[in-house]
């Protein structure tokens, strides 16, 4: 069929989005952007070293964001150089060392663009049912860790006193972070998948006075972007990625300059 | 009978080489309000998160009863303006929690009228009243609160201890509290660890007033304050500082220590 690749893009996109909602809530409250952006990063590293092992690519990126993610974790306990200090490091070296190691492989054909900023026309059925199981799987989790997690970005020490287990709880959400960047890279690329994490996110927060009710409205206000962003990309042959991102900043922009202009009048 | 709830023994910890608490012993019994005072720097907040189990030792023991329940008020709660957060869902700290633990710890603490605020626009006093509450909601058998006044105007401070020590008798929990003010908090302690680094004297009120370290520690007029302070605590004053009639509900439980 002429649109399956369409409908596949928009089924992808969204389960991205609704798992996208919850995450992304936390990397904001929790200031983790630039977490997220390091692990996106080493998603091309992924990438390159699934096409040189020749496993399959899914698997690869998957693997490598979750190795990272505890590489994370545990350098973070080390006290010599701050945080995002070690992001840095990590993100760029990951990124770099994807490049290096792609322009290694001769034959391969690799259209680079599409790793960078998403390609919705290389999206498969295949790429849904990763998309699927690992978007459950983080669903699941969150509703089962919700009021710990609650709990622990609220406070950290009163967390643990009240017998969260705190080091496990901040592994768990790395992980799941790393998990859904890994299967949202074909949607939007490395480069702008942060932004679909903490943009419904950000927008959602002046709607909302619950954390529950802001995680619900990311989730919504994502989905609107991608399907959104995905049909003017089908319309106008505009890159799917950047299409996305650009439908998100335009609700964003809404939701923050509607009191400004509703003042006006 | 009191028995202990949490021992310390032989306790030292250091950050980066800095020694912050040294050769500390403690016992905390049930029933009986401990006070830990002492200047800045001085291992307060580190002792406590000792006991709260947040902070390992580089030695020593630290033991706390099988099961015991600890409610924690810090310090100062900060948090991020990016997550909306009504009093009431603060409150809902874990599914196990109903509406009637809720209703019962924002009674103790008088804050009925604050449930559907956000937490973002408390004063520093509503602030306070809330994090007793969250405390509260597991019925600990230990209160540990660290600088519990903190932002509080002088008359604020007053209601709070008396509502700890209020809360205290109602609940017949153990309190363990960190205070800059040994002046105020003295109706309402039964016993007094005065610290700077290493233990330097503990007992009753009264006696630490006048004890040589303590005075070395904080001057001799403000042992003096307390002093004359200690002589009158048989009696209450009002928020107008109208003397109250003594009754025995203001008397000490005495610790056996």
């Amino acid at each position: 069929m002429f649109y399956d690749f369409l409908l596949y893009a928009l089924i992808g996109g969204i389960g991205v989005a609704i798992v996208s909602g919850p995450l992304g809530a936390f990397v904001v409250w929790r200031r983790m952007s630039y977490f997220g952006d390091s692990l996106a990063h080493s998603a091309l590293l992924g990438v390159a070293i699934g096409i040189f092992l020749e496993i399959n690519l899914n698997i690869a990126i998957i693997v490598c964001a979750l190795l990272l993610a505890v590489v994370l974790v545990a350098m973070q306990k080390q006290h010599f150089i701050a945080t995002d200090t070690l992001l840095g490091i990590m993100a760029h070296s990951s990124l770099s060392l994807g490049l290096v190691t792609i322009s290694f492989i001769e034959d391969a054909r690799i259209d680079l663009m599409a790793f960078l900023f998403g390609d919705l026309l290389t999206i498969l059925p295949e790429d849904l049912i990763w998309i699927g199981v690992g978007g459950a799987c983080v669903l699941l989790l969150l509703y089962y860790y919700w009021p710990q997690m609650i709990s622990m970005t609220i406070n950290e020490e009163l967390a643990q006193v009240e017998g969260v287990n705190v080091s496990n709880m901040r592994l768990l959400l790395m992980l799941m972070i790393a998990l859904v960047i890994a299967v949202a890279m074909k949607i939007v690329g490395v480069m702008l998948i942060t932004s679909l994490l903490i943009i419904p996110a950000a927008s959602a927060r002046p709607l909302s006075s619950s954390p529950e009710r802001m995680a619900l409205l990311a989730s919504a206000l994502g989905c609107t972007a991608v399907v959104l962003g995905l049909v003017a990309s089908y319309q106008f042959d505009t890159p799917a990625g950047p299409s996305v991102v650009v439908a998100a900043m335009l609700i964003f922009m809404v939701i923050y300059l509607r009191p400004t202009l509703k003042g006006r009048t | 009978m009191n028995t202990d709830i949490v021992k310390l023994e032989q306790v030292n910890i250091s950050f980066s080489g800095k020694k912050v608490v040294q050769n500390v012993s403690l016992n905390l019994h049930s029933d009986c309000i401990t006070t830990l005072i002492g200047p800045n720097g001085a291992g307060k907040t580190t002792l406590v998160k000792t006991v709260l189990g947040l902070v390992k030792p580089n030695s020593g023991s630290v033991w706390r009863k099988p099961g015991l329940i600890v409610g924690y008020v810090p310090q100062k709660l900060h948090i991020d303006s990016t997550f909306p957060l009504t009093v009431k869902r603060f409150l809902q700290i874990s599914r196990n929690i109903t509406a009637r633990d809720i209703a019962q710890a924002v009674a103790s603490v008088a804050i009925e009228g604050l449930l559907d605020s956000s937490i973002h626009g408390l004063s520093g006093g509503e602030m306070q009243r809330v994090l007793l509450a969250r405390a509260l909601l597991k019925n600990p058998q230990l209160l540990v609160l660290d600088e519990p006044v903190q932002g509080v105007d002088i008359n604020g401070q007053i209601e709070l201890y008396q509502l700890i020590a209020d809360i205290r008798k109602a609940r017949g929990c153990s309190v363990f509290m960190i205070s800059h003010d040994l002046h105020l908090v003295m109706s309402a302690t039964d016993h007094v660890i005065c610290m700077n680094q290493h233990i330097c004297c503990s007992g009753h009120p009264e006696k630490i007033t006048n004890d040589p370290s303590y005075i070395e520690l904080f001057g001799a007029a403000s042992a003096k304050t307390m002093a004359l302070y200690a002589h009158h605590h048989n009696h209450d004053h009002d928020l107008h500082g109208d003397v109250l009639p003594a009754d025995g509900e203001h008397q000490h439980q005495e610790c056996n220590h």
